[in-house]
């Protein structure tokens, strides 16, 4: 299950590696998304850097709890 | 996954809260410039720190009242979840200090006090890892939560509003109230208290159960 969820984040990451490498062959500067990303003085690049952060954050959590939640489940069949 | 809605809640409203406080339009006042920003994310630091110290000194009480070491496990880990909040505070805020008043460390009463404030719940963390004996060190560490809240109070909150303080909130600057808040900026900020709260509630959660977990075998 782990082992599953872990290859199926590492296959994601790669892709996503391999598309930024093909992307900086791009243009940045032209498209509805890079001026968004570049209007209002690009206050929008740092909204994006504190939401991946925000996100990194929260998958931390989750990722926590799923490990505490499991221990306690070990535990409670244990004891029974 | 019924008992989870609230986690979820509060991603939604974090989610909300960083993408309107950064873009939103706020009023551009004096030196604060697009700083003001920062009340979305500092005062809530606060809030929570606050909620994280009730918690533990309720737990601690609770304690004293029956001496079951569940409740001194609660009460621990709200007090190092409040630590690490008011730590996050204390960091956010003399950053801004530093942009708006000239200086990291100035000698305001808030700045001064919400460190000794913190000095002294670190002596609470401290305190704990000195004592050994399992009950000695739940009943002193009870007793120390309850002079540590007893103190916070006045120290982060009645004095600086008695003097002159450059930070909002002070006799001299009572801002941020609720009559002269701009009414875009509680549109922000009413709902980043809700879920910055809810977020170092989560935390809290899982440091309780870290806990127990680590201690199974007294609990028994």
């Amino acid at each position: 299950m782990i082992n599953k969820a872990f290859s199926f984040c590492c296959t994601c990451v790669l892709l996503l590696l391999s598309l930024i490498a093909n992307a900086q062959q791009q243009d940045t500067e032209k498209g509805p998304v890079n001026e968004f990303f570049r209007s209002n003085d690009k206050i929008y690049v740092i909204v994006g850097v504190l939401l991946i952060i925000f996100a990194g954050i929260i998958i931390f959590l989750i990722s926590l709890e799923r490990k505490i939640s499991k221990l306690e489940q070990r535990d409670h069949q244990d004891r029974q | 996954m019924a008992k989870h809605w609230w986690k979820a809640l509060a991603v939604l409203i974090l989610t909300y809260t960083i993408i309107a406080g950064f873009t939103h339009k706020i009023p551009i006042i004096g030196t604060n410039g697009q700083s003001s920003r920062g009340l979305y994310f500092h005062v809530p630091m606060w809030i929570c720190m606050y909620t994280m110290f009730t918690i533990s000194v309720i737990n601690s009480l609770r304690y004293l009242s029956g001496y079951d070491l569940r409740k001194d496990a609660l009460a621990s880990a709200a007090g190092g979840v409040g630590v690490f909040y008011g730590v996050l505070g204390f960091a956010t805020g003399t950053l801004w200090a530093t942009y708006t008043w000239g200086s990291t460390f100035t000698s305001d009463p808030k700045q001064m006090l919400t460190a000794v404030a913190l000095l002294i719940y670190m002596a609470y963390l401290v305190l704990r890892m000195s004592i050994s004996d399992i009950d000695k060190r739940a009943r002193i560490s009870a007793v120390f939560n309850i002079f540590a809240f007893a103190l916070l109070i006045p120290l982060t909150y009645i004095i600086p509003r008695m003097v002159d303080s450059l930070h909002p909130g002070s006799a001299s600057t009572p801002g941020f109230a609720s009559k002269d808040t701009d009414n875009n900026m509680k549109m922000v900020l009413y709902p980043a208290f809700i879920g910055w709260t809810l977020l170092s509630v989560w935390i809290f959660t899982l440091v309780v159960r870290y806990k127990k977990l680590e201690l199974k075998n007294i609990f028994k």
